[in-house]
């Protein structure tokens, strides 16, 4: 009996659906990724509102100010004791917007409070930047469906 | 003479190489996977609060006078009382913001008359950040059949802060 030898023949793969789906993988990504550096802390659960929709165009000057549950802030990846922590910052920041010929009432103040932080609190921090010369303040929350 | 073509069929088929392209894709794929950051869209209630200064001149007669919505709260913080221009809101948590922005609604309307109307937020030290967003989204507006945003009273402020409570 003759037995062929396999030995040079080569079994042709049809990549055809692999390459289909892994197009599809990278579309899905391309679309869902998100390069803003939105300054987001994991540890500040923001409360939620049907209402809250997020900004059509990006803030000029803003500048962030996160709250955690008991109170300390988050401030450029630091945490603060407390709001009167964070004037030299706010003061910083008052230079650098003067530095280039505009005011400290051109920014915008971003707060990220954690839901049940105490309100005392977060209106210690508006009255800090009051302070400084800050007047625009945005209260960020968590969009949620529409009732 | 005769010229001879070679007929190019099924026969001449030119193997393509895959393996790079696969291998870019699969650099892709990983890339995108790894600097995914999933998290849930967030949106801003914008307040205006300068500093309070004396302002020259009579008060504007059109202009509302600012509705004062008071929140009282328990020592855990939870809201206890809700008031506004002398008039209470209390049961169970959704209808109590529902009350709030029908009542609100009725006030000012959701006309023109309510571009000039203030709302100007005194709560409690201890109250949980949370109920002062369900009241700005109350006074604020609602979210229509067709999924548009119907704007309600648009200036918020809060009043000055109140002691902590020992």
């Amino acid at each position: 009996m003759k037995l062929k030898a396999r030995g040079a023949e080569m079994t042709e793969i049809d990549y055809t659906p692999m390459i289909d789906m892994t197009f599809q993988l990278i579309a899905f990504f391309v679309i869902l990724i998100n390069f803003a550096d939105a300054e987001q802390d994991e540890r500040v659960q923001l409360p939620s509102s049907a209402l809250a929709k997020p900004p059509q165009a990006p803030l000029e000057t803003p500048i962030t100010i996160q709250m955690v549950r008991d109170g300390s802030i988050v401030m450029g990846g630091q945490l603060y004791a407390d709001a009167d922590a964070i004037k030299p910052l706010l003061l910083n920041e008052q230079y650098v917007l003067e530095s280039q010929d505009r005011s400290a009432t051109d920014a915008t103040i971003i707060i990220r409070a954690h839901k049940d932080a105490k309100t005392g609190l977060v209106q210690n921090v508006i009255k800090v930047c009051q302070d400084v010369g800050f007047e625009k303040f945005t209260l960020r929350a968590k969009s949620e469906a529409g009732y | 003479m005769a010229v001879g073509f070679k007929k190019r069929g099924l026969a001449g088929k030119i193997p393509i190489d895959m393996t790079p392209m696969i291998d870019v894709v699969f650099q892709l794929l990983a890339f995108f996977c790894m600097t995914l950051k999933i998290a849930a869209a967030e949106g801003d209630f914008n307040i205006k609060m300068p500093l309070a200064a004396p302002r020259a001149g009579n008060p504007d007669i059109d202009q509302f006078p600012p509705l004062k919505l008071r929140m009282q709260a328990d020592a855990q913080g939870n809201l206890t009382n809700l008031m506004l221009a002398e008039r209470s809101f209390n049961g169970p948590d959704s209808e109590r913001w529902t009350q709030l922005h029908n009542y609100v609604a009725s006030v000012v309307g959701e006309g023109s008359a309510a571009a000039s109307a203030e709302v100007e937020i005194d709560c409690d030290f201890g109250l949980k950040y949370e109920n002062v967003v369900k009241a700005i989204t109350a006074v604020s507006g609602r979210v229509g059949a067709d999924g548009q945003v119907i704007k309600l009273v648009e200036k918020i402020k809060f009043a000055p802060p109140r002691p902590p409570v020992p």
